[in-house]
């Protein structure tokens, strides 16, 4: 190796990014194993509690974010074609889309929040035991996910201004492939946590 | 050695027909839940997200055109998890 060439090391970056989402596949993991078990053990309940999601929000943001997935790996074909504009494109869809999913969240838990349900709520703790585990999961998961797209939009708007510097090219783009590996990730724990939240009932 | 991979080109009509496919099995999964398959609901639900979460890895996330280290890796997170699964029930099975 010359002295100019630099340390780059993409399979490396794309390993560790593996290894890293293994990490978050696990601690999603072990939140579906503590629902399972509260489901198991609360059959009713979650029964009920389950059917005062809005089933309709729910399939909306599954959709949008199966449609920013496609777009967010369209834009690597792009990248590799050298097709700047389009590539720049599809990530800025990729990020509205996941801005779209964040405000059906936020209308979702202030409906929510608006009846009188939310953690440590009166209205909450008079319903018992069961529903406070459903709603208390409800928060926690779809929280730490939510904060996870909110993670992946900085990641990929990092990756829309490396593009539209061309330091993202067709000849080195791991950082949008890692970003849009995470992503996907993303995409996968809300695979899950639609139909054991919202369809399941 | 060159390390610096280069990822086979994939055309953006894969990537399009994947998420057709994906969002066929989103409507099924919605609609098998308005049948009443009793125990069998949970158990469609959670096979068609297994599925699709099958060709999210499998297409967006390349593993169809990555070495195969990358899926022994996932299997063997995948078979963490369902130990851990398994014992949790186990325990809470027989008590």
């Amino acid at each position: 190796m010359t002295p100019t060439e630099s340390h780059r090391d993409d399979v490396g970056a794309k390993i560790g990014m593996w290894l890293f989402i293994f990490t978050e596949l696990l601690l999603f993991g072990g939140l579906f194993i503590v629902y399972a078990v509260y489901r198991y053990k609360n059959p009713v309940a979650f029964h009920f509690a389950a059917e005062e999601l809005n089933r309709g929000m729910g399939i909306l943001n599954t959709i949008l974010l199966l449609i920013s997935s496609a777009t967010v790996a369209m834009s690597l074909t792009a990248v590799q074609l050298n097709e700047r504009g389009k590539s720049l494109i599809l990530i800025s869809i990729t990020l509205m889309l996941g801005v779209l999913f964040l405000v059906n969240k936020y209308i979702e838990w202030g409906d929510k929040w608006g009846h009188g349900i939310y953690p440590g709520s009166e209205k909450l703790l008079e319903l018992g035991h069961g529903e406070v585990l459903f709603f208390g999961l409800y928060f926690a998961m779809t929280g730490l996910h939510a904060l996870h797209i909110v993670i992946g939009l900085l990641i990929l708007t990092i990756a829309l201004f490396r593009v539209k510097r061309n330091r993202i090219t067709s000849s080195d783009y791991v950082l949008l492939e890692n970003g849009g590996l995470y992503w996907h990730m993303v995409d996968i724990v809300w695979i899950f946590l639609f139909p054991l939240f919202y369809l399941i009932v | 050695m060159n390390s610096n991979h280069s990822l086979p080109r994939i055309r953006y009509s894969t990537y399009l027909w994947v998420l057709a496919v994906l969002l066929a099995l989103t409507l099924i999964s919605v609609l098998i839940t308005y049948m009443d398959l009793g125990r069998f609901t949970i158990l469609g639900a959670l096979s068609i997200a297994t599925g699709k979460s099958f060709l999210v890895l499998w297409h967006y996330m390349h593993l169809k055109h990555e070495n195969r280290f990358y899926l022994a890796m996932i299997a063997l997170v995948l078979l963490v998890f369902v130990a851990v699964l398994v014992f949790t029930f186990l325990d809470y099975g027989l008590k």
